[in-house]
């Protein structure tokens, strides 16, 4: 899978957890889930469990705590993809 | 007096008892709940809900739902580890089927879905003392941590 195909992916994910205010253009690579975006912090499991479905791999506690940003997400997708 | 395990959780939940919606576990575990209330005549919010018609209100439900599902159900799955500070309420989608008068008592059942990375989710309904059914969706709350 390319890094745009997983981009892409996690976008989408993203984009449903989005407060009312933040709007979908907001999110680019560099976006901090919790900061930039303000995915509050029971969303952001229900990111790290969607990205497990629609990549099938298991994320754990590391993961999750290294999962900042979009582009952490891609790095850790690719890295349990590859393996 | 020795409390067992189900009733040490209720006394330890953190609730007042103006707005302390369990009486009684009846069967707890790793993966369900169940619990009951019966809602008194007492209640203050039958005064005002509704004027002249008490009714208890569908968040008041909600709360019992998410108090026994929830708080209770997160209370057990946590109990081993300390770093665990109690639950907060995120999210709720409920459907409210049927309405509940003063001195109702009803049976809140609800299943984890999953409990991960602090999260708790479950599916959960709520009966009258008849088996009719009440409400019934999915809530989810997440572990405080110290």
């Amino acid at each position: 899978m390319t890094t745009t195909e997983i981009q892409d992916q996690l976008f989408a994910i993203v984009k449903i957890y989005l407060p009312q205010d933040v709007d979908a253009s907001a999110i680019n690579k560099d976006s901090h889930l919790m900061n930039d975006l303000n995915i509050n912090s029971a969303h952001l499991v229900d990111i790290a469990l969607d990205v497990e479905d629609a990549f099938d791999i298991t994320l754990d506690e590391k993961d999750m705590e290294a999962m900042q940003t979009v582009d952490d997400a891609i790095q850790i997708v690719k890295t349990k993809t590859t393996g | 007096m020795l409390l067992s395990e189900l009733d040490k959780i209720v006394a330890n939940l953190p609730y007042g008892e103006g707005f302390k919606f369990v009486d009684q576990l009846l069967e707890i575990s790793e993966g369900h709940v169940i619990g009951v209330y019966r809602f008194r005549e007492s209640e203050f919010f039958y005064k005002h809900h509704f004027k002249h018609q008490p009714i208890t209100p569908g968040v008041i439900l909600q709360e019992c739902m998410a108090q026994i599902g929830l708080a209770c159900l997160g209370s057990y799955l946590t109990k081993d580890d300390k770093q665990y500070q109690g639950f907060v309420f995120t999210e709720a989608h409920i459907n409210f089927l049927s309405q509940v008068p003063p001195e109702t008592t009803v049976v809140v059942t609800a299943k984890k879905e999953y409990f991960r990375f602090g999260k708790l989710k479950i599916i959960t309904q709520m009966v009258n003392e008849h088996g009719q059914k009440i409400a019934e969706g999915w809530m989810s709350g997440i572990a405080i941590r110290e």
